[in-house]
C-alpha cells in the first residue's frame, strides 16, 4: 500500500511567478538594480504520510521548516547567521518519503532533473537509503541521507556525492549494552523484539554482538522479528512473558513502540524485565504517564531531554517549542544537525569558488571529512573515508514528574562518540567482533 | 501454564480482531463484488472516530464504561456518514465494470481517505486508552492477559451471529442473499437493488469502523495504521473464500492460529506462516475454503 506523494514548493510558484516577473521587466529596460534572486533548491524527503510520518518525518520536516526560515532571516545563532547558504536563498521542496524504494527512486531522480534542485537531503527508512544513494551517486548529485541507521550504506559501498550526518545505528545498541554494564543491571538473559526489516535486523545483530563481548556469560531467549505495522502484539507479548528474561531489548519505534508499550504495559511485562529501547525518545511526549518508569532508553544521538546544555540547543529549544508547542525529539534533531552541516558546506564551498553556488564536486569536497556543532554536540565526519558522521550519545531511564505532567530521564550517561562507534576502515560487525579495539571512553 | 493454551489463546484473540474487519471485506464482496481496498481506511476512520468520541465522554464526565458505547457509537458514526457519500457519491457509477477497475477506484479511495484522516485528526497521536483498563487482567499461570481483549473475541462472536442471523433469518438478508445469486433476477423480481448495495456497503464499513474503533484502546492512533490489516484481512478472506462468512471466521482462525504457533514456537516464520497457509489452501481449493465453485454464465 502506497499513499500520495505531496510535493510542495514552500516559496510556491508565485515566487517564481514574481522572478519571472522581474527578469521580463529587467528585459524590457524597466529593471531596477538588483537581478533577479538565485536561490539554492534544497529537496527534502521524509515521510509526509504513513507510519513513519507521525513520528519521523512530520517532526523532522517542521524542524526544516524554522531552521530554514531562522537561515533565511539571517537569525541563527553563529556562525550559522549568514542569510540562506552564504546569502543565497534557501527554496525548500519537500516530497513524502512514503510508497517504498522504488517509488523513492523515481522521486530522488525527478528532484534532479525536473525540479533542479542543488541538494537533496532526506530519508527516514534504511530500506530506501540503500535503495537512492547508489542513484545519486550514478547521476553525480549532491545527497545527505539524514536519519536512517542501517550501518550497511558506506560499509558495504562506497560514494563521492553521498553522506550521513548521524551515526549509524550500532553506536545506539553499543551504548545501550556498555550503559547495562556500567550501572551493573544484571543481564544473564536476555530477550530481543525488533522490526523484520533493514533497521531492526542490523539493530538486532548489533545488539547481540555487544551482548557478547561485555556480558559474555549472557545466554539470548526469545528472538522476535514483527512485521514493520504489525500493530498487535498481544502473541509476542505472551511469548516474552512465558520466558521473562533479565533484559528485553528493542528497536521498535513510531506507532510500533507506542502499540507494544500500550499492550505490554497493562500485562505486566515491564516489571517482569528490564525494557532497554534503542530509539524511544519520541514517543514520550506522546504516551506522558502511560509509559513505565525505569525503562532505559536510548535517542540515537544526544538528543532532546539528553542534548548536553548549550547556547545553540537552548536557541533549537525555543524555536522550535514556540513554534510546535512540543519539544524537539530525535528526528528534527537529526533534520537540523544535516541542515547545519550542509549550511557550512555550502558557505565553505562558495568561498572557494568567489561567491559562486557551488556545483555537487564542490559541495562533496567542502562536506566530505568536515566537523561542526550542532545542538546535540559536536558532528565528525568521521567514517566511511569522510562521508559517514559519527557524534556523542546518551542513554537514561524513564521517570513520570507529575509535577511537570511528563517524563523526565534519569541517570544520563553520555558516551564520547569514539567509545560507542567503530574506528575509521573498520566494518561495525568485525569491530563488535573483535571486542570494540579502539574504543576511547574516558 | 500449558504452551498449547498460550498458544491457542493469543491465536484466538487475534483471529477475533481479524474477523471483525474481515467479515466486511467479504460482506461487501459478496454482495457489490467490489474487492475493496479502502476497506482499511474505513478502520482508520473508526479508530479516529472513536479517539474523537471517548474523549469527548470523558470531558462529559460520563462513568467509564459510556466509553464501551462511545466506540459503538464511532462505528455508527462512520458507517452512517462515510457509506452514502462513498457508494451513492463514487461506487454506483462503476458498477458492472470491470472489477479491476473497482480495485483501482477502492485504491484511489483509500489514498484520499488517508488524507482526509490527517486533514481532520492531524499527524500527531492520539491514545484512547479508558476502555482498555475497564475489564481488568485475567492470571492464569504464568500468563495475564487484558480483560479487554476476551471482550474482543465476545465483540466478534456476536458480530458474527447477528450478521449471519440477518443473512439466513430475516426477509431483508433473502433479498440480499437473492441479489448476490443474481443481481439481475433479483430486480426482475421487483427488488430494489441498488438499496441492497447501499445496505451492504453500510454494513462492511460498519463492520471496519467497529475494529478499528475496538482496536483503538490497544494503539497509538496514527496515519498509516490503515494499512497492515487490509493486507492481513485479503489472505483471510481468501482463505475462506471471498463472499464467504463461514470462511471469513475460519480464515481468521487459522490465520490467528498460524501466526501464534509461529510466534512461540519459529519466530522467524511470523510473516511467513500466514501466507504459506495461504497459498497452501490456494494450491488445494483456488477458490477458497467455503465458496462453492460457481457455474459460468453465458
Amino acid at each position: 500500500m502506497q499513499a500520495n506523494v505531496g510535493r510542495r514548493n514552500e516559496s510556491g510558484t508565485s515566487g517564481r511567478r514574481l522572478a519571472a516577473w522581474a527578469a521580463g521587466l529587467a528585459a524590457l529596460g524597466f529593471a531596477t538594480a538588483a537581478p533577479a534572486q538565485e536561490t539554492f533548491r534544497l529537496g527534502i524527503v521524509s515521510f509526509l504520510s504513513g507510519q513513519a510520518a507521525e513520528s519521523f518525518g512530520i517532526p523532522a520536516v517542521n524542524g526544516a521548516k524554522v531552521v530554514l526560515e531562522a537561515f533565511n532571516a539571517g537569525t541563527a545563532p553563529a556562525p550559522y547567521n549568514k542569510v540562506g547558504f552564504g546569502g543565497v536563498r534557501i527554496e525548500p521542496v519537500y516530497v513524502d518519503e512514503n510508497g517504498g524504494a522504488t517509488k523513492q527512486v523515481q522521486e530522488l531522480r525527478s528532484l534532479y532533473d525536473r525540479e533542479k534542485v542543488d541538494a537533496v537531503v532526506g530519508y527516514v527508512g534504511s530500506g530506501d537509503c540503500l535503495a537512492v544513494a547508489p542513484v545519486a551517486e550514478e547521476l553525480k548529485k549532491f545527497l545527505i541521507l539524514y536519519d536512517c541507521g542501517t550501518p550497511r550504506i558506506f560499509e558495504d559501498g562506497k560514494y563521492n556525492y553521498v553522506f550521513r550526518t548521524a551515526s549509524h545505528a550500532t553506536m545506539d545498541n553499543v551504548a545501550l549494552a556498555r550503559y547495562l554494564k556500567a550501572r551493573n543491571v544484571k543481564a544473564d538473559t536476555f530477550n530481543l523484539i525488533n522490526q523484520d526489516y533493514a533497521w531492526g535486523q542490523d539493530s538486532r545483530k548489533d545488539f547481540v554482538l555487544a551482548m557478547e563481548k561485555l556480558y559474555p556469560q549472557a545466554k539470548q531467549g526469545e528472538d522476535l522479528l514483527p512485521k514493520f505495522g504489525a500493530g498487535q502484539y498481544g502473541t509476542e507479548i505472551s511469548a516474552l512473558m512465558a520466558k521473562p528474561a533479565d533484559v528485553t531489548h528493542s528497536s521498535l519505534w513510531g506507532g510500533d513502540l507506542q502499540a507494544f508499550i500500550l499492550q505490554a504495559g497493562p500485562r505486566g511485562l515491564f516489571k517482569r524485565t528490564q525494557m532497554v529501547f534503542s530509539a524511544a525518545d519520541h514517543v514520550l511526549p506522546g504516551l506522558g504517564d502511560k509509559m513505565p518508569d525505569g525503562t532505559i532508553l536510548g535517542a540515537r544521538g544526544a538528543y532532546g531531554l539528553m542534548a548536553p546544555k548549550s547556547a545553540l540547543n537552548d536557541w533549537w529549544w525555543s524555536i522550535y517549542q514556540k513554534a510546535y508547542n512540543v519539544y524537539p525529539v530525535q528526528a528534527p534533531y537529526r533534520m537540523i544537525q544535516s541542515l547545519l552541516g550542509l549550511k557550512l558546506a555550502v558557505e565553505k564551498a562558495m568561498a572557494a569558488n568567489g561567491g559562486k553556488k557551488p556545483t555537487p564536486e564542490q559541495l562533496a569536497a567542502a562536506l566530505k571529512g568536515s566537523e561542526w556543532d550542532s545542538p546535540a554536540g559536536h558532528i565528525r565526519m568521521a567514517l566511511g573515508d569522510g562521508h559517514q558522521a559519527v557524534q556523542d550519545t546518551a542513554i537514561g531511564k524513564t521517570r513520570y514528574d507529575a509535577a511537570k505532567k511528563m517524563v523526565v530521564l534519569d541517570d544520563i550517561q553520555r558516551f564520547p562518540a569514539d567509545c560507542v562507534n567503530p574506528p575509521a576502515n573498520m566494518k561495525s560487525e568485525d569491530w563488535l567482533k573483535a571486542g570494540f579495539p579502539g574504543a576511547k571512553c574516558n | 501454564m500449558s504452551l498449547a493454551l498460550t498458544i491457542a489463546v493469543d491465536g484466538l484473540t487475534y483471529a477475533s480482531w481479524l474477523f471483525i474487519v474481515a467479515l466486511g471485506l467479504t460482506l461487501v464482496f459478496g454482495v457489490l463484488k467490489i474487492l475493496n481496498v479502502a476497506h482499511g481506511s474505513f478502520y482508520a476512520l473508526g479508530a479516529y472516530a472513536a479517539a474523537s468520541l471517548v474523549a469527548w465522554a470523558a470531558a462529559l464526565k460520563l462513568a467509564p464504561a459510556w466509553s464501551i458505547v462511545a466506540l459503538l457509537l464511532a462505528a455508527v458514526v462512520v458507517a452512517a456518514i462515510v457509506a452514502p457519500l462513498v457508494e451513492r457519491g463514487l461506487l454506483r457509477f462503476f458498477y458492472g465494470r470491470d472489477e479491476v477497475l473497482l480495485v483501482l477506484v477502492t485504491y484511489a479511495l483509500f489514498l484520499v481517505l488517508e488524507d482526509v484522516t490527517k486533514l481532520v485528526w492531524g499527524t500527531s497521536p492520539y491514545y484512547v486508552s479508558a476502555p482498555y483498563a475497564l475489564f481488568g487482567n485475567v492470571e492464569v499461570g504464568t500468563q495475564v492477559w487484558v480483560g479487554y481483549d476476551f471482550l474482543l473475541v465476545a465483540v466478534a462472536i456476536v458480530v458474527g451471529l447477528l450478521v449471519w442471523w440477518g443473512l439466513n433469518r430475516t426477509r431483508q438478508g433473502k433479498i440480499v442473499l437473492a441479489v448476490i445469486h443474481s443481481a439481475e433476477v433479483a430486480a426482475s423480481m421487483g427488488v430494489n437493488v441498488s438499496r441492497v448495495y447501499m445496505l451492504a456497503f453500510s454494513v462492511g464499513i460498519f463492520l471496519a469502523a467497529l475494529g478499528g474503533a475496538f482496536t483503538a484502546p490497544m494503539i497509538s492512533v496514527v496515519p498509516g495504521v490503515s494499512v497492515g490489516v487490509i493486507v492481513v484481512s485479503f489472505a483471510v478472506v481468501i482463505i475462506g473464500g471471498l463472499g464467504s462468512i463461514g470462511g471469513a471466521a475460519i480464515g481468521a482462525l487459522i490465520v490467528g492460529l498460524a501466526r501464534s504457533l509461529a510466534v512461540h514456537l519459529a519466530p522467524v516464520a511470523e510473516l511467513f506462516s500466514i501466507y504459506i497457509v495461504m497459498a497452501a489452501v490456494l494450491v488445494v481449493r483456488p477458490e477458497g475454503l467455503f465458496q462453492q465453485t460457481q457455474a459460468r454464465k453465458i
